[in-house]
């Protein structure tokens, strides 16, 4: 028989699989068709076509009621990739931070920093969520609150941030003199003035990049490492300043006019939310990676890395921190990941994130479930997939390099 | 050259301790004082701990327990305390604990939930402690329907077949096998016992209840709520991703290349999407996936989404654990003669599985936390509890109190879950 047949059996095996996942899949497309025939609909994207006629409160390009439900959700999958990435990068500090005080040989901050662990890793994300919002909203102050000779609340940092419980004021980057923006192809303005901020800024750090490697050449046959730091600084942060100055760069600070404050960025109270509590809980496991990954060091590395005479700062750059860094990414990817997943639970405090909008109102409105459902899943799979390919391409540049 | 050296002919004279070491002062010089920089950070981090206790001790003693809304709660408090006081007003948690933890379960019945949870605890003994008798497992086999059964009611006749049908499939399962080859056998059984489930059991089900009608009191999926919902999920979910999870690890490292690319299509797919939209599509899409007419229950729903989700994590986890068992393992398997199936069972993965039991655990403590999305889709667990209580013109408006319950439970459990993981990581450390 084809299956005693140990030259014939894995084929046969796989050729069943086939066969009967290729059936399974039949029967359930069968399935949804004869469902959706029977309740009148096919299965077709034209909807997301369709003027989407409700409102986005946050957002990051123009978006009007009138615009489409593919618009809709462009607007919720940028506002999923914003909130991702200001709560990756806060994540990323609070956890370093919290990770390396954990090791401290102070006591009273070891134990607190175990108990922070402890507390927001084993509370379910969801409750952090709406407690971060219900603190928002319950704690903070009204607006009408700054409002006075003798205000019971005042702006923050040189009366710059507003921070109310209606929502986060911070201060608008302008330019007087700016470069106006550019229309890309009728979809969204790209701010020509920040475009030209970012080039400036990166050409300085490969001008800069530049300078080290040949101090390093220097070093290499001469010896003498030449001094470089003030050049390097001028290099980065001379261009940039100076485009800033021709530019006209000056903020606008958020004023208090009527009920409310106006001018300034405005940040919802559920983006705001959403930011904290995400980064404080994966913060807490961030931290447990940073812990972990230093205590995987062995001591010996220190102690032989003394003996050949290095200073601490430079055992510290040169020989602990590359090691620990090998530990340390390949789990903080997933929690990178973990986090861009998470931000979905923005349903429950009404953050318009895509979960929001092609997940909750699209779907509710169009009456689509098949499509958006599919077609959600589906974006969350390329932010996934795309996310933990570069994370592994740059895992694999600091990998042990083994003979 | 004779006189070279100092040699100390008497003893030393025994110095007395140095005055601080021992006492209290000394241990906070060496602890919290060493460096200025430590000194900083401990009179920062004391000085924030000591006022978020100073706001939250007050707010926390100067409450009420016996008031009957949120209103009359505000009046004791200032009729207590005085007029500027705000305290807690835990009263709500008093006159709702049993809605946080039953749901809207009949008040009468709530021994079943009681019962089936300490038939749990037994029938988890076995697996989570050595020293219990092996026999107890028997009983573990046969908990989930005695579960099933005692937490939905319902005729007994019903549970009863599916347990017929299984023990006698068990039976045959080594004379079939003897005569019909291993894979021809599961996949006989497995079919025999989907056509049993969906064709036999029903109208046999009447027929034996008609004769002897025997039971509990059925209760409806949508009386379920609170933490029992949630444990009935994260415990259902966890115990049959077990073993999906080991098919998609052992499918992942497989050398064909189509079960392969399946199984990392699979988990890569579970991983990648967020739960939220794993759960939408078990409360909507289900329904259009499976044939015309049928509709069943939207917590088998959620369990049978929630187990597939979490057979993804799990199959990652073992899949460490077997990656992490030397291959000499493997190989040693081999040179016995043993065929694929008896290598996995006797050598590779009673190894490979108590490698990557804390890892097990602690995705089931997310899997846990993470049946909290479930209000999302309207299921009533603790959060869709609260939300229901606020939503009573009596607690309108109240906040901290129930979220300040139900994170202590859950921190409660989890916490402990933890706790048990690392015990067991040291227990089974093999190595020096």
């Amino acid at each position: 028989m084809l299956l005693n047949d140990s030259r014939y059996r894995s084929t046969t095996i796989q050729v069943v699989v086939v066969i009967g996942l290729m059936l399974f899949f039949a029967w359930l497309i069968n399935n949804t068709l004869n469902n959706l025939a029977s309740l009148g609909k096919g299965v077709s994207l034209s909807f997301l076509n369709a003027p989407a006629s409700y409102d986005i409160n946050q957002r990051l390009i123009e978006y009007t009621s009138r615009s489409t439900h593919l618009r809709a959700s462009v607007v919720g999958l940028l506002n999923t990739l914003l909130v991702a990435a200001l709560g990756c990068a806060l994540a990323t500090v609070m956890g370093v931070i919290i990770g390396i005080l954990r090791l401290s040989t102070n006591w009273v901050v070891s134990r607190l920093m175990a108990v922070y662990v402890e507390v927001f890793r084993n509370v379910p994300i969801l409750l952090w969520i709406v407690f971060f919002m219900a603190v928002l909203i319950e704690t903070l102050p009204k607006p009408a609150a700054f409002r006075g000779e003798n205000p019971e609340a005042s702006l923050f940092l040189w009366d710059s941030v507003a921070i109310t419980n209606r929502g986060w004021y911070v201060p608008e980057p302008l330019f007087s003199r700016g470069l106006g923006d550019l229309d890309v192809g009728g979809l969204f303005y790209l701010s020509m003035d920040l475009f030209a901020l970012v080039a400036v800024f990166v050409a300085g750090l490969m001008a800069s990049a530049r300078l080290v490697r040949r101090a390093q050449r220097i070093q290499e046959t001469t010896g003498v490492r030449p001094v470089t730091w003030y050049w390097r600084v001028l290099l980065i942060a001379g261009p940039t300043l100076a485009l800033l100055f021709i530019l006209g760069f000056h903020l606008r600070l958020p004023e208090l006019k009527g009920f409310n404050f106006t001018n300034g960025i405005y940040m919802r109270n559920s983006l705001v939310a959403l930011w904290l509590a995400l980064s404080c809980y994966t913060a807490a496991f961030i931290a447990e990676i940073v812990r972990a990954g230093i205590q995987a060091v062995s001591k010996g590395q220190t102690e032989a890395s003394y003996s050949l005479g290095l200073r601490p700062r430079l055992t510290m750059n040169l020989i602990i921190l590359p090691q620990a860094l090998r530990v340390i990414i390949p789990p903080l990817i997933s929690q990178y990941l973990n986090l861009t997943k998470n931000s979905s639970l923005a349903i429950a405090i009404g953050y318009m994130d895509i979960t929001g909008t092609l997940g909750g109102i699209t779907l509710n409105q169009t009456g689509r479930e098949l499509e958006c459902i599919l077609l959600l899943m589906i974006v969350y799979l390329c932010i996934s997939l795309s996310v933990s390919s570069v994370m592994n391409w740059y895992n694999s540049k600091v990998k042990l390099k083994e003979k | 050259m004779g006189q070279s050296g100092f040699v100390r002919k008497t003893m030393v004279p025994a110095a007395a301790p140095p005055m601080l070491e021992g006492t209290v002062i000394g241990w906070l010089r060496a602890n919290l004082f060493n460096s200025w920089l430590n000194s900083a950070l401990s009179v920062v981090f004391v000085t924030a701990v000591a006022y978020l206790l100073w706001q939250f001790i007050p707010w926390a003693f100067k409450s009420s327990w016996t008031a009957n809304s949120l209103v009359e709660c505000r009046q004791q408090i200032k009729a207590g305390f005085g007029e500027d006081v705000s305290g807690a007003c835990w009263a709500v948690i008093r006159e709702r604990y049993l809605q946080l933890i039953y749901g809207f379960y009949p008040a009468d019945l709530y021994w079943r939930p009681n019962l089936t949870f300490v038939l749990m605890l037994i029938a988890l003994a076995p697996v989570l402690f050595p020293t219990v008798s092996r026999k107890l497992l028997l009983f573990s086999c046969m908990y989930p329907f005695l579960g099933y059964w005692l937490l939905w009611g319902g005729s007994i006749w019903g549970v009863a077949l599916v347990v017929a049908e299984l023990a006698l499939a068990f039976y045959l399962l080594s004379p079939l096998t003897a005569r019909f080859g291993l894979l021809i056998t599961i996949v006989g059984v497995v079919l025999a016992t989907v056509l049993w489930w969906l064709f036999a059991v029903a109208p046999l089900q009447s027929l034996f209840h008609g004769i002897l009608p025997l039971g509990l009191r059925a209760v409806p999926s949508n009386q379920f709520g609170g933490f029992t919902l949630s444990t009935i999920i994260g415990v259902t979910g966890i115990v049959a991703s077990l073993p999906l999870g080991i098919l998609w690890a052992l499918g992942r490292r497989s050398d064909m290349l189509i079960v392969r690319s399946i199984s990392v299509g699979f988990i890569e797919l579970i991983r990648g999407v967020p739960l939220i939209t794993l759960l939408f599509v078990a409360s909507t899409l289900l329904n259009i996936f499976l044939p015309p007419g049928t509709s069943f229950d939207i917590i088998l729903r959620v369990v049978i989404v929630v187990t597939l989700f979490s057979s993804g994590y799990v199959a990652e986890v073992i899949r460490g654990g077997l990656a992490a068992l030397p291959v000499g393992q493997y190989e040693a398997s081999d040179a016995l003669g043993l065929d694929y199936w008896k290598s996995m069972r006797l050598v590779v993965l009673p190894q490979a599985l108590k490698i990557s039991i804390p890892g097990i655990v602690s995705s089931f403590i997310g899997l846990f936390k993470d049946t909290t999305l479930v209000s999302i889709i309207g299921l009533l667990d603790p959060l869709g509890l609260s939300n229901a209580i606020r939503a009573d013109s009596a607690w309108n408006g109240i906040v901290w109190e129930l979220y300040v319950f139900i994170a202590v439970m859950f921190f409660a459990f989890c916490f402990a879950m933890s706790r048990y993981s690392m015990h067991l990581e040291r227990r089974l450390e093999t190595g020096h």
